[in-house]
């Protein structure tokens, strides 16, 4: 007889059940997540489909119609005012938060000390972690004002101040995951350029940034879906006047701002004005999700592929 | 202080008669006054209090290929990085002595490093190309440099110098990524000879090798050291005896025990040590 090799498996039934047992548990958490997304989808779908079922309202009016009025006569449901709303903070937001935070990522990841990087980083992530609310008053309080100095013009609720606000709020966002793509990128790679002779601007901006791409474009996509999804400060800085202007210095409303206000207003439930909560809302999602799933792509598709 | 960095900028590998001139020495064999490219006066290097390398002299030869060897950690590397001050990229690295460059000594206060680097060319152990593409991996230098004038035409000779071109024609706009190990080296190689510099320093480039791309990069070597001074460094004594004109032996702690003409060095060590380690006895 030959000598057991203790290689055969010795589970007794018990064992098998208890691993069965903390396997469930893990996957019905993992499945809370699930089921809670399908449910807020289902209950955004029947609450938008209910609004459609409205007479007077069609879903091309939704959406090609200029005006949105669904609660004040004369009513009218076109959507667009809201999303060139919703459009002009991100873009804003973006031509802030995007030239702040890479430069901001690159100083963090190629020229700072380790010891102000110590520092700087986890006190740029305390910015993302201010309440929002308190971005809006900030930007009512200081943004307001400033930019009313420069433009006298400018009215009380504008689309600027939210912008550069917001652009404000995402920077951290930027900057943190644009410095861990970049940190991310080897040592030898920088030695090969240095090696060639690049100075360390070339070394950051020509190897580096590069090398990182994907992870960086990343990081933007995903801080564009939060400013899209940012509801307070815009609701406190940008107001609640749906239209569709070039003028920045003017109020506008953006989706999120469009919730909050039939949120907390007295429409009665089952109302036209109820109803477009969820179709704005069901219309929201899909562009936040369309923004994610165009991150994932990226990164997975450009994966830096290093050795 | 500009003077002095024209200086440094005016000696490109230009010049045709020196370089037939001493292509005539190489193959005739016959000995010549060698000037060096490279000297080192009394060099130390230190990493924070730890001293890596102990006052090395050395005299590199132009266009010769100059073997470094040594147990590990004796200091080989930090040698070769203290060449072009690719050691200045290490925080806690401090240089002491001198080393010359056609008799300027690089640490100087009015040398600019980068424009040392562009004279004196890297190629690394393991093999790291950019993420990019294998045209754009070989012009990398060229562009930096400024030196982007006919890059189509530089990149193909590169290439061919580095015996690569065949294998990789009629995929250029790949990415370097792809290529197999040896491959990947010889492209590093390509890459650093493209913008031609006049030395060429490569640290262990085939320690990641299999032994057939071991002797294509060692083929490769041998072919260079006809137009750039070559300073290699190895763990594989076979590769510095094939190869080398002159080796040096350093030893454990940052010692230069021995450097002469490779033959003397294998044939006839002046050190008991350096016998000791070459016969295989430690290291
Ligand atoms: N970046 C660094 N920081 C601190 N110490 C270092 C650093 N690089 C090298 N050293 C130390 O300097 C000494 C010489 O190292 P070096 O890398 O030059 O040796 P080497 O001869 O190239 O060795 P190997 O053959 O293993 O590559 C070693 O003791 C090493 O620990
Ligand atoms: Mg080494």
């Amino acid at each position: 007889m030959s000598v057991d090799p203790g290689i055969t498996a010795a589970t007794s039934a018990v064992e098998d059940r208890k691993n069965d047992l903390v396997r469930y548990v893990f996957a019905s958490c993992a499945l809370v997540t699930v089921l809670t997304t399908a449910a807020i989808v289902l209950v955004l779908l029947e609450g938008a489909v209910a609004f459609f079922r409205f007479p007077d309202v069609t879903v091309l009016e939704y959406l090609r119609g200029t005006e949105w009025s669904p609660v004040i006569r004369p009513r009218s449901y076109g959507v667009l005012p809201l999303i060139w709303g919703t459009l002009v903070i991100t873009v804003g937001s973006a031509l802030v938060a995007i030239p702040v935070g890479t430069a901001t990522a690159i100083y963090l990841s190629e020229y700072a000390d380790p010891d102000v990087r110590k520092y700087l980083k986890p006190t740029l992530e305390v910015l993302a972690g201010i309440p929002t609310i308190v971005y809006g008053f900030f930007a009512l309080s200081f943004i307001t004002p400033i930019i009313q100095r420069l433009f006298p013009q400018t009215g009380t609720f504008n689309a600027a101040a939210g912008a550069i606000v917001v652009g404000v709020m995402i920077i951290p966002m930027v900057s943190s995951l644009s410095e861990d793509a970049m940190s991310a990128v080897p040592d030898s790679l920088r030695n090969a350029a240095y090696g060639l002779g690049a100075t360390k601007v070339e070394v950051s901006t020509r190897v580096v940034l590069p090398a990182a791409l994907s992870g960086i474009v990343a990081s933007y996509i995903l801080a564009l879906s939060r400013a899209i999804g940012e509801t307070m400060a815009v609701t406190l800085a940008v107001g609640m006047t749906p239209r569709i202007t070039a003028n920045p210095l003017e109020s506008m409303q953006t989706m999120t701002a469009y919730m909050v206000q039939i949120g907390i207003s007295d429409v009665s439930v089952g109302s036209i004005g109820y109803q477009s909560l969820f179709a704005v809302g069901l219309t929201l999602f899909a562009m936040t999700l369309a923004m994610n799933l165009i991150s994932l792509w990226i990164r997975s598709r450009y994966r830096e592929e290093y050795q | 202080m500009e003077t002095d960095r024209a200086r440094l900028a005016s000696r490109g590998g230009e010049d045709p008669d020196r370089r037939t001139a001493s292509d005539r020495d190489r193959r005739s064999g016959t000995p010549r006054a060698e000037e060096p490219v490279i000297e080192s006066r009394d060099l130390s290097v230190f990493y924070g209090e730890e001293q890596a390398l102990q006052g090395i002299d050395m005299s590199i030869p132009e266009r010769r290929v100059t073997a470094l060897i040594g147990p590990s950690g004796c200091g080989k590397s930090t040698f070769l990085r203290s060449i072009n001050r690719m050691n200045d990229l290490i925080d806690v690295a401090r240089v002491e002595g001198e080393l010359y460059f056609h008799g300027k000594n690089v640490y100087d206060d009015d040398v600019d490093p980068v424009a040392l680097r562009r004279k004196i060319g890297m190629v690394f152990q393991k093999p790291n190309p950019f993420p990019k593409s294998i045209f754009d991996n070989v012009a990398y230098g060229l562009r930096v440099q400024g030196k982007d004038d006919d890059v189509e035409r530089k990149v193909r000779t590169a290439l061919e110098r580095a015996a690569l071109l065949d294998e990789v024609e009629d995929r250029l706009d790949e990415s370097g990524l792809d290529l197999s190990g040896g491959q990947q080296q010889r492209l590093c190689i390509a890459r650093a000879i493209a913008p031609d510099p006049e030395v060429i320093l490569m640290d262990e480039p085939a320690s990641a090798l299999d032994p057939v791309a071991t002797s294509q990069i060692e083929d490769l070597v041998e072919e260079l050291a006809r137009e750039y001074t070559v300073v290699i460094v190895t763990h594989n004594m076979q590769q510095a005896a094939r190869i080398s004109d002159k080796t040096a032996v350093f030893l454990t702690g940052g010692y230069l025990a021995e450097f002469d003409d490779t033959s003397k060095i294998f044939e006839n060590p002046q050190n008991q040590r350096v016998e000791d380690y070459i016969t295989g006895k430690f290291g």
